[in-house]
C-alpha cells in the first residue's frame, strides 16, 4: 500500500518540491495550500503522514495541527512541520500542539525522504 | 514547461508574493496601523525567504531575511510601522525582484539595508541583522563505544499520540546494529487506570556494534527533549557475556502493541508500489508475447487438422488477450492528476492578465495510460494559456457585450471508445476570421481573396510559426505555436479539431488513443507488402467494384450514402508496381468528422499490433506512424491514419478549388 501524505503549505513551489521529492520516493502525495484546507483534506481520506509549514494565511500550522489531533482518525498519525529556522520555542509550541517532528528549511530532498522514512517506517 | 520544474514554479511564486507584498505595503501607507496588513506583508517576506533558500537563491534569501526581521519586530508590536520604513520595504521589495532575476547589484542592496537600519533605529528599535541562521547539526562528536550502547528509555507518555512509533525507533536501532531489546513494565499501571493510547512501556536495548553516540542521538531526535534516556558503553566483557544470555524476549516489544500496527500490516497486503520502469518492462514482454502468440496461431491454424495444437493455442490466444487487458488496466491513471496541475496555471494566468477566470473540470476520472498522461502535459499548457491569453476577453470588454464578467475555462475528458477525448473550451470572443485570413495571406498560406470552407480557415492556425496575437504578450505568443500542440498530439497518434463561433468561444477538441504500445489493428494487404490500419479508426470495408473503379479514375471519390468520400490508391502511393487484385477493397478510416478510403488489395484481418517505433532514419517518413512483426515474423507498417486523412482533404480541395 502506497503511504498517502498530505503536504501543507501556502508556497505552491516547496509543495510541488515536497511533491517531486516524495513522489519520487514512491509516496502519494496530495497538496493543500493552508490550514482550512489542510484541515478539511485530511477530513476527506486518512493520510499515512502529514507535512506542513507552520507560517500560512487563514488557519496557521500549529492550529491545524491541535485540530488535528482532535480527529480520532488523527490520533498517532505522524505530523511533520516545517520551519524556517532553528526556533526553538516554535518547536517547543509545535510539538506541544501534537507535532511529531520537524524540518528545518532550506532542506533538501533526501532529508524529507530521510525523514518520512523515519516516521512511516517505509 | 512549469509542471514539474520547481524553480520556474518558485519564480512565478515570487511574483505573486512581490505583488502580495507590493499591495500590503501600499494599502499600509493608509493605514498604518491594520494588523492584518503588516501580518500579511510579514507572512509574503517570510515565505519568499523560505522558498528563496530552499531553490538556491541565497541572496535573495539573505537579504529578504533583513527585511523580515525589521518587519517582525512591527508584527510583534515592538516598533511602529511609519512611513519611511514602508517605504524602505516597498524599494526593498524592488531590489527582490532584481535578486530573483539576476540583476542583483550588491551597492544598492546594501544601501536599502542602511535605510532600512536608520528607518528601524527612527522608529524606536534595532534590528537583528545578523545572517538567515541555518540549522547546524549539534557539533561536539560523543564518545564512540567499539562494542556497543546499553540504551533504556522511555518515551512521553503522549508520544504515541502524537505521531511517534516506538516501534519504528526500535528499527531505527535495529538499522544500527545487532539489538536486544527488552521490555521494561514496570510502570504499567492496573488496567482500571490505563489510559489506552498513552506508552507506558520502556525499553532497555543492547545495541551491539561501533556505533556513535550520535547516531543513536538521531533517531530520538524528535522526543529527545521530552524523554528519559539513558547510555552507557558495554564493555568488551559484558559483549562476551551477553552472547550467553538466551535470545532476549523478542515479545516483549508486543507488550502494547500500538493499535496502528496491525492495521498497517493488513493494509501493506493490499497493493504493492513498483516503478514505472518495471511497468514498462512488463509492458514489453507482453508486446513480445502477443507477438510469439499470433506466430503459434498461424501455425496451429497452418497444421491441418491437429486439434490438440489449435486448442493450446486458442487457449494461450485468450490468456495472452486477457495479460494484455490486465496490463493496460496496471498503467491506467485518472486524468484528474493532468486536471489538477492546471490550477495553479489558470490561477496565475488570471493574475497575470488581470482578467477574472474561472476553471471548470469534468470528467476527471476518466482513465489514460501514463505515458500518455505526461505527454498531454506540455500541449495542454500551452492551449490553455492561449484561451486564457487570446480567447477570452478583460472584464470590461465582456460586460460591454453582456457576459458575465468571469470567463471560464472548460476542461472535460471522456471515453470514446478506444479514445479518449479532451475538450478545452473558453466562452470568450471565438477566432476572429478575419485576422486568420489577414494573417495567412500575409505568410503567402492561402492566395488573397481564395475562398476556403470556415473550418479550413480555422486550420490555418496550426501553420507552423503562425499567431494571431496582434500583440505579443508575456503569456502566449512566445514561438511554440500551435503547430507543435498539433505535432505533439499527432505524435500520440491523436487528433486536435477547432471549432470557433466568434462572440460565443472557442473549442479545442483532443482526440487521443487510450494506450500508445499495443492497438487492434486491421492488416491488409497492398501489392506484396502489409500494412496495418488502426482497427478503432476504420469505418467500414467495402468492395471497389471494376466498374466503380473505372468510372472514378482521375476523380478518386466514391459516393458513400449520399456522401463524397475521397479515396487513396495505396498501391500508386507505395508505387508497389504491381497489378491490382480483380476484386479491390476500400478500407474506410475517419478521424472526428472526416473520412478517406484506402484502396487495398486484400484484407487479412484483425491483428493484435504491438507498435514498434521507426528509427530515426525514417522519422520524415509520415504515412507510417510504426511497424510491427506479423505472425510468420515479417514486418508490416502501421498506416497513420491523421497523415492519410490529411491527404484525403488536400485531394478533395483540389478537386473542388477545380471545380
Amino acid at each position: 500500500m502506497t503511504a498517502s501524505i498530505l503536504t501543507v503549505d501556502d508556497s505552491p513551489s516547496l509543495r510541488m518540491a515536497i511533491r517531486i521529492a516524495l513522489t519520487g520516493a514512491g509516496y502519494a502525495v496530495t497538496e493543500a495550500g493552508d490550514g482550512v484546507e489542510g484541515l478539511q483534506k485530511a477530513g476527506d481520506s486518512q493520510f499515512d503522514l502529514v507535512v506542513t509549514d507552520l507560517n500560512m494565511p487563514n488557519m496557521d500550522g500549529l492550529t491545524m495541527i491541535r485540530e488535528m489531533r482532535k480527529l480520532s482518525a488523527y490520533c498517532g498519525t505522524p505530523i511533520i512541520f516545517l520551519t524556517t529556522e532553528s526556533d526553538d520555542a516554535m518547536k517547543a509550541q509545535a510539538k506541544a500542539a501534537g507535532a511529531t517532528g520537524w524540518l528545518v528549511k532550506p532542506f533538501v530532498p533526501d532529508q524529507l525522504i530521510r525523514v518520512a522514512r523515519k516516521v512511516l517506517g517505509r | 514547461m512549469s509542471g514539474q520544474d520547481p524553480i520556474a514554479a518558485f519564480r512565478v511564486e515570487a511574483g505573486d508574493l512581490l505583488d502580495q507584498i507590493e499591495h500590503g505595503l501600499l494599502d499600509l501607507t493608509g493605514r498604518l496601523d491594520d494588523r492584518e496588513l503588516v501580518d500579511e506583508v510579514f507572512r509574503g517576506l517570510h515565505t519568499l525567504k523560505g522558498s528563496g533558500a530552499m531553490f538556491g537563491f541565497d541572496a535573495l534569501a539573505t537579504f529578504t531575511h533583513h527585511c523580515e526581521t525589521a518587519f517582525d519586530r512591527v508584527r510583534k508590536g515592538l516598533a511602529p510601522a511609519t512611513q519611511e520604513l514602508v517605504a524602505v520595504i516597498l524599494s526593498a521589495r524592488d531590489h527582490m525582484r532584481l535578486l530573483i532575476d539576476g540583476d542583483q547589484d550588491q551597492a544598492t542592496g546594501d544601501a536599502i539595508l542602511a535605510r532600512l537600519q536608520a528607518a528601524i533605529d527612527a522608529a524606536g528599535g534595532v534590528p537583528d541583522t545578523g545572517t538567515a541562521p541555518i540549522e547546524q547539526p549539534a557539533a561536539g562528536d560523543r564518545p564512540a563505544s567499539k562494542s556497543g550502547w546499553r540504551l533504556r528509555f522511555r518515551l512521553p507518555a503522549d508520544a504515541m499520540a502524537n505521531g511517534t512509533n516506538p516501534l519504528m525507533l526500535l528499527d531505527e536501532l535495529r538499522d544500527l546494529g545487532d539489538c536486544a531489546v527488552r521490555a521494561l513494565t514496570d510502570r504499567i499501571p492496573p488496567l482500571a487506570d490505563l489510559a489506552p493510547a498513552e506508552n507506558h512501556v520502556g525499553w532497555e536495548v543492547e545495541l551491539r556494534g561501533d556505533v556513535p553516540m550520535s547516531a543513536i542521538e538521531d533517531v530520538f531526535i524528535f522526543v529527545m527533549d521530552d524523554m528519559e534516556l539513558a547510555c552507557e558503553p558495554l564493555a568488551a566483557e559484558q559483549e562476551e557475556a551477553l552472547t550467553d544470555v538466551p535470545p532476549p524476549l523478542a515479545a516483549a516489544a508486543e507488550v502494547a502493541p500500538p493499535p496502528a500496527r496491525a492495521a498497517a500490516a493488513a493494509k501493506a497486503d493490499e497493493s504493492v508500489r513498483v516503478p514505472a520502469e518495471r511497468l514498462d518492462e512488463l509492458m514489453d514482454r507482453v508486446g513480445e508475447l502477443v507477438i510469439a502468440q499470433s506466430r503459434l496461431s498461424q501455425l496451429a491454424q497452418g497444421s491441418g487438422h491437429d486439434m490438440v495444437l489449435r486448442s493450446v493455442s486458442e487457449e494461450i490466444e485468450r490468456l495472452a488477450g486477457e495479460l494484455r487487458d490486465t496490463m493496460m488496466v496496471l498503467r491506467m491513471v485518472p486524468v484528474a492528476s493532468l486536471f489538477n496541475r492546471f490550477r495553479r496555471l489558470v490561477h496565475d494566468l488570471s493574475r497575470e492578465t488581470g482578467k477574472s477566470i474561472e476553471l471548470l473540470t469534468e470528467g476527471e476520472a476518466t482513465e489514460v495510460d501514463k505515458t500518455v498522461i505526461e505527454r498531454l502535459a506540455d500541449p495542454m499548457v500551452h492551449l490553455i494559456r492561449n484561451a486564457c491569453d487570446h480567447g477570452l476577453e478583460t472584464p470590461d470588454q465582456r460586460a460591454a457585450t453582456g457576459k458575465h464578467s468571469t470567463g471560464t475555462v472548460r476542461l472535460s475528458a471522456h471515453q470514446a471508445g478506444g479514445e479518449v477525448v479532451i475538450t478545452i473550451r473558453d466562452d470568450g470572443r471565438g477566432i476572429d476570421r478575419d485576422r486568420v485570413r489577414a494573417k495567412a495571406e500575409a505568410q503567402g498560406l492561402i492566395q488573397p481573396g481564395q475562398v476556403l470552407a470556415d473550418q479550413d480557415l480555422l486550420q490555418m492556425i496550426f501553420h507552423p510559426g503562425f499567431s494571431t496575437a496582434a500583440r505579443v504578450t508575456n503569456l502566449s505568443g512566445r514561438g511554440v505555436g500551435m503547430d507543435v500542440v498539433k505535432r505533439t498530439i499527432e505524435s500520440l497518434r491523436g487528433a486536435i479539431d477547432v471549432a470557433s463561433v466568434p462572440g460565443k468561444g472557442s473549442t479545442i477538441t483532443l482526440r487521443i488513443p487510450l494506450t500508445l504500445a499495443i492497438i487492434d489493428g486491421l492488416l491488409v494487404r497492398v501489392g506484396s507488402g502489409r500494412y496495418v490500419i488502426p482497427l478503432a479508426a476504420v469505418e467500414e470495408c467495402l468492395e471497389l467494384s471494376l466498374e466503380q473503379d473505372l468510372r472514378s479514375r482521375g476523380r478518386s471519390f466514391i459516393t458513400l450514402r449520399d456522401s463524397l468520400v475521397p479515396f487513396l490508391r495505396l498501391r500508386e502511393m507505395f508505387a508497389t508496381g504491381t497489378k491490382p487484385d480483380a476484386f479491390q477493397k476500400i478500407v474506410v478510416i475517419a478521424t472526428g468528422t472526416e473520412r478517406v478510403g484506402l484502396v487495398v488489395d486484400q484484407i487479412i484481418g484483425s491483428h493484435q499490433t504491438v507498435i514498434k517505433s521507426m528509427s530515426a532514419l525514417h522519422h520524415n517518413v509520415t504515412t507510417f506512424a510504426g511497424a510491427t512483426i506479423l505472425g510468420d515474423g515479417g514486418i508490416a507498417l502501421i498506416l497513420d491514419v491523421a497523415q492519410l486523412v490529411d491527404i484525403g482533404r488536400n485531394q478533395e480541395e483540389r478537386l473542388r478549388a477545380a471545380g
